[in-house]
Parts: structure tokens; C-alpha cells; sequence
């Protein structure tokens, strides 16, 4: 696991290979696109690149309309902007109309470090799952983040990426095959389950191997597609291990503890403990501070999962 | 059928839609009625309204959806029953336009700011594929209150999207009150200027007037045009005009009759 990308590099390198075979993809920025990394795409297609300024609500306007006359728009800016403050417009200019608009968000999570609490985008998966005909994407690494870019060009419809700032470990090889509204079962096991997404799912792997050295057997699950949730494997992996732990760089309430929950309780009731911001801001700092500050760790999944444990019958 | 009397027809469609559903937006439906009849039965080029190089036509004051649906009657998408289902439970006539719901509605509207982005965004993508189609959107001048309506405005100059036309109802009313007194936009025309705009200031329910500024929109290259129409809120029905309580309340059945005597005797 030497090899560390952050996510937003994967996306701006992927949208470059999609603007070259689907002429339809134009992409909008709101003066961060040295950020978001689509001015790797805008070097090779200036004339499918608009810079919206720093307008965010008419970027995502502007899309629309362009999604009402063919185009395929991916938006980006970061997740904090693209998803609060336009919500409005993603709503009732790209949702309710269920157009073909890409929301590409990036520094979403805690892991955007100095910048603070005003950047470090905790809520954006709970507003994006709210929303009717959203699909939601939290790309785990590098690999998968790639073919996310592609296999959202292919929905037709609204799709939510969340994309994080920060260097993170490469762990899925070329072999990987991501599927949007499915759940892969990356490490199998019996004893519980861990439920990861974003950059959570290398620290999930590593607290499974921390467990085991215990003798507890972790089954790793990455769920990178929140919306539409694969509830049928989440049941099924749960049947198997009988409780569960979720992990995600998001907020506890509304993100993928919240799906989670929501799935075993309307069909497998079981234990099932959280990995995630508690009802809180962030702060300055440097990513692996504010991780370890807020609990975003692999100690606190293993701890998290003993506590998981000893709740089963 | 002249325009008068499309226009005439259209009016009674909203006075109709609005009682049958004791429910809507008559004032600022009224208002717009001389603008939207000229746009799509003279001014815009629609073949036919699936056919990808037509003019487009975004309501930004979505709202105003009796005006539009009432056009759409006329130009024989919708039927007078589909205009009795208007903000009925399973009809296709929501209270605010769905584009996915009624052909002819080009994009779905209803928050106020938002149809002017997307009618940029329209219009940019003509420019992209080297189309000719020209694409309209008609705003309240209450709605230009909203600070996205000038991010829009900014970015349509800035793209120098010449087959852009805004139209600026400008009935001087919103719920609230006079515009001027709840959050002056005031002066309109010279911050449209201001902005890069083309902008023009006529009559609003004048055919003539109309007809010469949508030419001189065409005509205008490099940047967009606005067209600040000067119009009455509730205009055609006297106890309607210039009344700000008429933005949302429906007529009752003894007001409709009299609100459609009135219409059509005018024409007469």
C-alpha cells in the first residue's frame, strides 16, 4: 500500500480519457479548477471548459440547461460549496427535472486539514442522498475513483462523487471492477462486519488485520455507492456476522451509518456501532490529527467492533 | 385568429385555470400575457416542440405556469380539460412548470433565480454546437431581487451569448408589496447596462412595441439583450390591476365571471 493518490487526481485524470471518447461531456468549474483538477481536462478541451467564477448556484443552473439540450455537464467545486450552498439549484434545477448533470465534488471530509470547519464538508452525503433521482459515490482510492467518472457519464441522471483532497492509499489493482449500487466484499469474515466508504475503507482493512491478530474475524465490505444502496448484500454479509461497524469521513447522521441502520432495522435488526464525525464541526489541523482527533481511526474501528460484538445475543 | 384575441383567450385561460382550481398566480400571469402570446405564436422559431434546433423558452417566474399552460392551449399542446386539472392531484399542470410533465415547457421552474441560469446554460450550449436557436426566459422584476438572477446576467455578457433574451416583467409588484418599497432593483435598465446587456425598456402590453425590440434582439450581436417590459399586474381585469393581492389568490365564481366578461368584451 505505498502507492498513495488522492481521489480528486483520479477524477481530473479520468474526465481528460472521457472527454476524449464522449464529446458530450463539457465541465464547469467555479475558480477552483487547479483544485478539483479539471484543468487537466480544460488543457485538453478548452472549448468544453467553463469557468463559472465564483458563482456556484449559476454553475449548477448553467448545467442544467446544458443538460436540457444534450450535454452530459460534470460540475466541480468543493463538496462544502457544491453541495450546501447550491443545494437550491441541485434540487430544483438538476433533481427534480432528473437532469443529466454531474455533481464532481472534491475536499469533501475532515481530511481538507488547515482550511477548517467552514471547508470540511461533513453534511454533503446526507443532502445528496435526500434528494429524489440522485445516485451517491464515495470512491474509495484511486482505482475505483477512475472508473466511477466513467460509469457516472453512463447514468442518465444526476449523480453525487465525492472526491477528498487529501493522498490516499491505492487498494484495488487493475483487476477491480466497480459497479454502480454495489457493494464488494473486499475481506471476507464471520465474526462482524465493517461497512467503510471513502478513505475509510484502508483504514477498515487495517483494522481488520488488527482484530484478527486478536483472533476476530472482520468481514470488509466497501460500500462506495450510497445511493441506491445494496441492501441485499448488506443483509446478507449481516446474517452472516450478526452485527456491525460503519466508518465513513462524514457526519454520523444521514450518511452511510444512517443507510445502514435504516437496512438491517427494516430487515435484519443488529448491533450496529458508528465510525464517524459525532454531531460536530471540524477544525484546523493536519488531516491525520484531525482523524485521530474525531475518531476517524483504526484503533476506534477495532474498538468499535468489539462493541459490536459483545451487543450480539 | 389575430394576436388580440389569442391574447384575449389566453387570459380568460388563466382567470379559468386559477378559479377551477381556487388555486394559483393570476396578478403576474396577467402581466405576461402579450409577451409569452408574441413569443411563441410570432417571434420564436418552433417547428415543433421536440425538435432539438427550436427556440427555447424558459419561465424563470415559474409561477406565472396559468400563463404558460394558457398559451400552450392555444397553440393546441393542452386541451381546456387539461387546463381544469391545473394544480389537481395526478396532473400533469403543477402548480409550477415540470418540463418532464408538459411538452413545451422547456425546463422546469418554480424556484425563483434559477430558470435564468439554465436558460444561459441553454444558450451556451447553442453556442457550442454552433446552433442558431435563440433562447428566451421571462423573469418578475420581485424575482431579479435574487442575487443568482445577476451571477446568470454576469456570465450571459460574459459569454457574449447574443441568442439570449431576457424579458423583465416589470409589473412593479410582488407579494409583498410595491417593489420599490420592499427591496428596490431600481434602475433596472442601467444596471442591465451596466452588466453588458442590450437593454431595452418598452411597453409591455403593446404587440408593436414588443415586436420591435424581440427584432432588435436578433439583430443585437455579441452580447445579450434584455427587454424590460413595462406591464400591469393583473392587467385586462380592472379590479385585478395594479392590486398586489391579486399575486396569489383566486378568483371566487362571481369574480370569474366578471373577470371574463370584462376580457372578452374588450376584444370585441
Amino acid at each position: 500500500m505505498s502507492n498513495m493518490i488522492a481521489t480528486r487526481e483520479s477524477y481530473g485524470n479520468a474526465l481528460a480519457e472521457l472527454g476524449k471518447i464522449n464529446e458530450n461531456v463539457v465541465v464547469f468549474d467555479a475558480d477552483l479548477s487547479g483544485s478539483t483538477k479539471t484543468a487537466v481536462f480544460r488543457k485538453a478541451f478548452p472549448e468544453r471548459h467553463f469557468n463559472a467564477g465564483i458563482a456556484e448556484m449559476n454553475m449548477a443552473g448553467m448545467a442544467a440547461g446544458m443538460a436540457a439540450c444534450g450535454k452530459v455537464p460534470f460540475i466541480s467545486t468543493f463538496a462544502v460549496f457544491g453541495t450546501g450552498r447550491i443545494y437550491d439549484a441541485v434540487r430544483n434545477a438538476i433533481c427534480y427535472p432528473k437532469l443529466n448533470v454531474k455533481l464532481a465534488m472534491t475536499h469533501a471530509g475532515l481530511t481538507v486539514g488547515e482550511d477548517g470547519a467552514t471547508h470540511q464538508m461533513l453534511e454533503d452525503v446526507a443532502l445528496m442522498n435526500a434528494l429524489p433521482n440522485m445516485t451517491v459515490i464515495v470512491p474509495a482510492d484511486d482505482t475505483e475513483a477512475k472508473q466511477v467518472v466513467f460509469a457516472a457519464a453512463e447514468v442518465d441522471g444526476p449523480v453525487y462523487m465525492r472526491f477528498g483532497r487529501g493522498k490516499t492509499d491505492v487498494i484495488f489493482d487493475e483487476t477491480y471492477k466497480f459497479e454502480i449500487g454495489k457493494a464488494k466484499v473486499i475481506t471476507e469474515g464471520s465474526d462482524v462486519a465493517i461497512f467503510a466508504c471513502g478513505i475509510m475503507v484502508a483504514k477498515a482493512l487495517k483494522a481488520a488485520e488488527m482484530l484478527r491478530a486478536e483472533g476476530i474475524s472482520a468481514e470488509v465490505v466497501n460500500v462506495a455507492t450510497i445511493k441506491p444502496l445494496d441492501t441485499d448484500k448488506i443483509i446478507e454479509v449481516v446474517k452472516k456476522t450478526g452485527c456491525a461497524v460503519t466508518c465513513e469521513e462524514h457526519s454520523v447522521y444521514g450518511g452511510l451509518n444512517s443507510v445502514i441502520a435504516q437496512a438491517l432495522a427494516n430487515n435484519y435488526p443488529a448491533p450496529l456501532m458508528a465510525v464517524a464525525v459525532q454531531d460536530s464541526f471540524g477544525e484546523s489541523g493536519k488531516p491525520d490529527e484531525l482523524l485521530e482527533k474525531y475518531g476517524l481511526t483504526a484503533e476506534n474501528i477495532v474498538l468499535q467492533a468489539k462493541k459490536a460484538i459483545a451487543l450480539k445475543g | 385568429m389575430n394576436l388580440k384575441e389569442i391574447a384575449s383567450n389566453v387570459r380568460v385561460n388563466i382567470i379559468n385555470q386559477t378559479a377551477d382550481a381556487n388555486s394559483g398566480h393570476p396578478g403576474g400571469s396577467l402581466s405576461g400575457v402579450e409577451i409569452l402570446t408574441l413569443l411563441q405564436f410570432e417571434v420564436m422559431n418552433i417547428p415543433s416542440y421536440d425538435d432539438p434546433d427550436r427556440d427555447r423558452f424558459v419561465l424563470s417566474k415559474g409561477h406565472a405556469s396559468p400563463l404558460l399552460y394558457g398559451v400552450l392551449e392555444q397553440k393546441g399542446v393542452l386541451t381546456k380539460e387539461d387546463l381544469k386539472s391545473f394544480r389537481r392531484i395526478n396532473s400533469k399542470l403543477q402548480g409550477h412548470p415540470d418540463m418532464n410533465k408538459v411538452t413545451g415547457v422547456d425546463m422546469s421552474t418554480g424556484s425563483l433565480g434559477l430558470g435564468v441560469c439554465s436558460a444561459v446554460g441553454m444558450a451556451l450550449a447553442g453556442k457550442l454546437d454552433k446552433k442558431d436557436y435563440r433562447v428566451y426566459t421571462l423573469l418578475g422584476d420581485g424575482e431579479i431581487q435574487e442575487g443568482t438572477v445577476w451571477e446568470a446576467f454576469m456570465s450571459a455578457a460574459h459569454y457574449c451569448l447574443d441568442n439570449l433574451c431576457v424579458i423583465i416583467d416589470n409589473n412593479n409588484l410582488q407579494i409583498d408589496g410595491e417593489i420599490n418599497k420592499v427591496m428596490s432593483p431600481y434602475p433596472i435598465k442601467e444596471k442591465l447596462e451596466a452588466f453588458g446587456f442590450n437593454a431595452l425598456e418598452v411597453d409591455g402590453h403593446d404587440f408593436a412595441s414588443l415586436r420591435e425590440a424581440f427584432d432588435n434582439a436578433k439583430q443585437t450581436k455579441g452580447r445579450p439583450t434584455a427587454i424590460i417590459a413595462k406591464t400591469t399586474k393583473g392587467k385586462g381585469v380592472s379590479f385585478m390591476e395594479n392590486n398586489a393581492s391579486w399575486h396569489g389568490t383566486a378568483p371566487n365564481a362571481e369574480q370569474r365571471e366578471a373577470a371574463i366578461k370584462e376580457i372578452t368584451e374588450a376584444v370585441k
